[in-house]
């Protein structure tokens, strides 16, 4: 029983550093802010709660000891991750960064032209 | 909802007084037999049986478990692949939901959806703008995932 869970901490731990491995690869291999936001905020959060998740079965199984921050930063980081790339690329978008130049559609370009626009007006 | 919940506490905590044992096992006891009391007068609350809804929580949280891992497979597919063929861009995706919790909770699955990243959201929050990762083959599978999460969404707070 504990060889099987010894076994199933190690690989969740090995996905973990194999996901953030990839979440690195994209980072550095991808066109712009947004598609390499893409893999940021979504490989690096899997993979960092994965590692987590195998070092609270190591530790509940081998030493019997229920960590609940562990537990606890599991919940964090699935909670603030994703509000984080959407921060940050959202920032991104209002101060002007381009999209990558084979970028098919942008409806938002337009809705935020409409936008300055009715302000303009206003102020007029 | 939380009105139920206070008042099943109420009666497991009145059943442990009847009981005159301060346990554990007495409270759950008397959660219990509270929860089938409240079952059984569930027309009189404005609300539903407040049982349904932490099952439609409990949906909601194994959809964003799986969206997550889709998510990671698709961009493992992209990162990896050698030529950089896809083809990204933002589209409007008009949403009916009206609360804020609820805004929040839809764009918070649609970026741990695969391929897709919301960039802004308008001023009236009827509008989201989400950028995705391969526009021509993403959208239309995209938008009846957004009905499932719309749906999910709403069955939570209906």
């Amino acid at each position: 029983m504990i060889e099987i869970f010894r076994f199933i901490s190690g690989a969740l731990i090995l996905i973990g550093a194999f996901l953030s491995l990839v979440a690195a690869f994209g980072v550095i291999r991808l066109p712009d802010v947004y598609t390499r936001n893409h893999a940021a905020s979504k490989s690096a959060t899997l993979g960092v709660m994965s590692i987590l998740l195998g070092t609270f079965v190591h530790f509940f199984m081998e030493q019997d000891h229920f960590n609940s921050r562990i537990i606890l930063g599991i919940v964090f980081i699935f909670i603030t991750s994703p509000v984080a790339g959407h921060l940050i690329s959202r920032a991104a978008y209002n101060s002007g960064v381009k999209l990558w130049e084979k970028s098919v559609q942008d409806d938002l370009e337009e809705a935020v032209w409409r936008r300055n626009n009715r302000v303009r007006q206003r102020d007029n | 909802m939380a009105f139920q919940i206070l008042l099943n506490f109420l009666l497991a905590f009145t059943w442990m007084f009847i009981k005159v044992s301060f346990d554990q096992v007495t409270f759950f006891v008397g959660y219990f037999f509270g929860l089938l009391i409240i079952f059984a007068f569930r027309r009189f609350f404005s609300s539903r049986f407040y049982l349904h809804r932490v099952n439609a929580v409990i949906a909601l949280l194994l959809i964003f478990i799986k969206e997550l891992v889709l998510s990671n497979i698709a961009v493992l597919k992209v990162v990896l692949k050698p030529k950089l063929d896809m083809k990204p861009g933002i589209f409007a995706l008009p949403t009916v939901l009206e609360k804020d919790w609820e805004i929040t909770v839809l764009a918070n699955l649609i970026t741990l959806t695969p391929g897709t990243l919301v960039v802004d959201i308008s001023p009236d929050n009827k509008i989201l703008y989400v950028h995705a990762m391969d526009i021509d083959d993403v959208d239309d599978a995209i938008s009846s995932i957004k009905n499932t999460f719309e749906k999910a969404i709403m069955e939570v707070s209906r």
